[in-house]
């Protein structure tokens, strides 16, 4: 029999019971469905004892990369997935638009944990269940963390910001005053990292503005820091953002930058580039970042058993050396892990137990904490910096 | 006596994708723009109202205009400058190769796009640095350094960099389609090289050197890359004064207004470069 006549007597057969053809079909294709949805899960899929929890982060670029958080995934069977933003006003917004319990861990900068806290986004925390008691005294008590008696935010890591600069054109003496950006050698090679809070700190420290805080000026004193920064301007080559800031100072197109410090040149330096970071005389601004808990978080367990681990001293060695951008400890256990596990890393952040080191500064009264303007209001300053800019 | 279209339903079938295009992608974002530069922010979170506080604001602010004029300056002097070196090229490939150059210069036109415009523009930073290929170079010859990053060249650069290859092939398109025989025709009657090209082939191609120029204008008008990462940011242009609205406070209602703004200009600057590319000559 030819293929042809085979396939008409099948056809025919077909079309003499078509319902009952395609009801057998339906049914044997159900049964194996079914079958296969009972069985490949128990082939196939490992146990769901095995598969690895989520915690989601929000934070600043760095903080849930493998170099910062592989070990404490491993440790604990935990996937962290990370959102990360691009400053304070971003992180707000970012949280605004999710629903509560998005996010199971917030970093931020100490001066929006006080807005954090105002919009109901994080949870109030227990000391006692953090590595408190291993802080420097400067930060066992850190205000920007604590409302009243309820501590809202647990700190990982600190620097400085004062002048970076090229130290083939500058020398460390020179840079030690905020003054220098207006030599005559400097025209047209000052950058700026493009976000007026940390530029205008500094140059209202020039000013004289240290006490109680350059942030915290009267009008005439703010009228006097517009004057001082619009005076800046002939000298400025550009303003930048994080990847233009480092390719300004790498390339040797900008030589000298206010407001910004090791958590930049520190990077810079390890591609071999001539450049450093100092406190000015005048005093530096303080930046740090801390942990809360976000409200409505279903992992509150386990985004504190990170808290613990991110503050200890393992966690410390990798925090200092953070391969985005490294930043200082304030535990005294992660100076002691950092000494043992990379002594010159310690002594470039000058985190050392002998001679100078980066507390003294504080305990000086040098630095000072970066803060949203306490007289003025934010928008005042950030429309300034565009006038600046246009200038 | 004009003759009426008629709307047929076989030609409004044809032309409903567009048309839903457009209102799904342009109208109604552009509606949703002018109502958010009404809104308010609080708490850094936007709350739906109707107040002009954001327009009253912008417009009342020297930055605002300054960096408007600034913008429309450098769109215009990007334009100028992409026009005109683009056309001797777009010439020589239309008039002065054999077809099979031209397929390969159109080629070589193309392949840019291949990659993405942000790196192109940083890797223009390697070139134009201070010390960078091109002052390199010309300390050889003992001239420079020459400050050609973080300035109006260095902006001028990726313009050119994002339009120039368009405009080139835009002007080809048109240069190509001028019809040989007129342009003989003109040679006869004894025009010269010069006013064959100015009162010949450049009025026949004027369709295609006018939408070069508009997608110059356009292109450089909304451009953020160039300004921010060859100009320095300095000083800034509309599209970085929307960023910098943005970051701050979380202004995206003022950011509007800014964008509202820039979205007028460049429809009323399109709408009179089309009229003048299609109005019959009289």
């Amino acid at each position: 029999m030819t293929d042809i006549k085979k396939h008409k007597d099948r056809s025919v057969a077909q079309t003499a019971q078509p319902d009952a053809g395609r009801r057998k079909i339906i049914k044997g294709a159900g049964a194996i469905t079914a079958a296969s949805a009972l069985s490949v899960p128990m082939i196939l899929v490992p146990p769901r004892a095995n598969a690895a929890t989520e915690l989601n982060m929000i934070a600043w670029y760095g903080h849930g990369e493998p170099d910062m958080v592989e070990e404490f995934e491993a440790m604990h069977n935990v996937k962290i997935k990370a959102k990360y933003y691009a400053g304070g006003d971003n992180m707000l917004a970012l949280i605004s638009q999710s629903p509560p319990g998005t996010y199971d861990l917030i970093l931020s900068d100490g001066e929006f944990v006080k807005l954090l806290k105002e919009a109901g986004y994080i949870d109030p925390m227990d000391p006692n269940e953090y590595n408190m008691g291993d802080l420097y005294d400067e930060y066992s008590h850190f205000d920007a963390h604590w409302m009243g008696d309820t501590l809202y935010s647990v700190i990982v890591r600190f620097g400085y910001l004062g002048v970076s600069f090229n130290t083939d054109i500058i020398s460390h003496e020179e840079a030690s005053d905020y003054n220098i950006l207006w030599d005559s050698k400097l025209k047209g090679k000052v950058g700026h990292f493009d976000w007026h809070l940390p530029n205008l700190g500094c140059l209202s420290l020039r000013d004289g503005n240290d006490k109680p805080s350059p942030f915290d000026i009267s009008s005439a004193e703010w009228s006097k820091l517009q004057e001082t920064t619009l005076s800046l301007k002939p000298q400025v080559g550009g303003y930048f953002d994080y990847g233009g800031t480092f390719a300004s100072l790498k390339n040797g197109e900008i030589y000298a930058m206010c407001g910004i410090g090791d958590w930049i040149t520190g990077v810079v330096r390890k591609d071999g580039s001539p450049v450093d970071s100092v406190i000015p005389k005048q005093g530096g601004i303080q930046w740090t970042e801390s942990y809360s808990i976000g409200k409505g978080s279903k992992k509150q367990d386990l985004a504190k058993e990170f808290i613990r681990y991110i503050t200890s001293p393992k966690g410390q060695v990798r925090s200092i050396q953070m391969a985005a951008y490294p930043g200082m400890s304030p535990y005294k256990s992660g100076w002691k892990a950092i000494n043992e596990a990379n002594p010159e890393e310690a002594k470039r952040q000058r985190m050392t137990f002998d001679g100078p080191n980066c507390i003294d500064d504080l305990r000086e009264g040098r630095i000072h904490f970066r803060q949203t303007p306490v007289r003025q209001s934010l928008e005042d300053w950030n429309d300034f910096w565009s006038e600046y800019k246009n200038a | 006596m004009k003759q009426r279209r008629q709307v047929t339903l076989y030609g409004l079938t044809w032309s409903m994708p567009i048309v839903v295009w457009q209102l799904i992608f342009f109208v109604f974002p552009l509606i949703f723009l002018l109502l958010i530069s009404f809104w308010l922010v609080k708490n850094y979170r936007m709350v739906p109202g109707f107040d002009t506080v954001n327009w009253v604001k912008m417009f009342s602010k020297g930055y605002f205009w300054d960096a408007y004029w600034r913008t429309l300056g450098y769109a215009g002097v990007a334009t100028i400058v992409t026009s005109i070196l683009a056309f001797p090229c777009a010439f020589a490939l239309a008039f002065k190769v054999s077809p099979k150059v031209r397929r390969w210069a159109l080629f070589f036109l193309i392949v840019p796009f291949f990659t993405s415009y942000l790196v192109r523009t940083y890797s223009w930073q390697i070139f134009l640095n201070d010390n960078g290929i091109f002052n390199t170079l010309f300390a050889l010859i003992g001239l420079g350094p020459f400050q050609l990053l973080n300035n109006f060249f260095g902006t001028l650069v990726g313009y050119l960099t994002l339009c120039l290859p368009l405009v080139v092939v835009l002007q080809l398109i048109s240069l190509a389609n001028v019809d040989r025989t007129l342009v003989e025709a003109a040679h006869n009657l004894g025009c010269g090289r010069l006013r064959t090209v100015f009162q010949v082939i450049v009025p026949l191609a004027k369709i295609g050197i006018i939408l070069g120029a508009v997608f110059t204008f356009i292109l450089a008008f909304g451009d953020f890359v160039s300004p921010y990462y060859l100009g320095g940011s300095k000083p800034p242009t509309l599209s970085i004064l929307i960023i910098d609205t943005t970051k701050s406070g979380q202004q995206w209602p003022r950011a509007a207004v800014v964008a509202v703004v820039m979205i007028l200009t460049l429809l009323t600057i399109m709408f009179a470069a089309v009229g003048a590319a299609y109005r019959k000559r009289t």
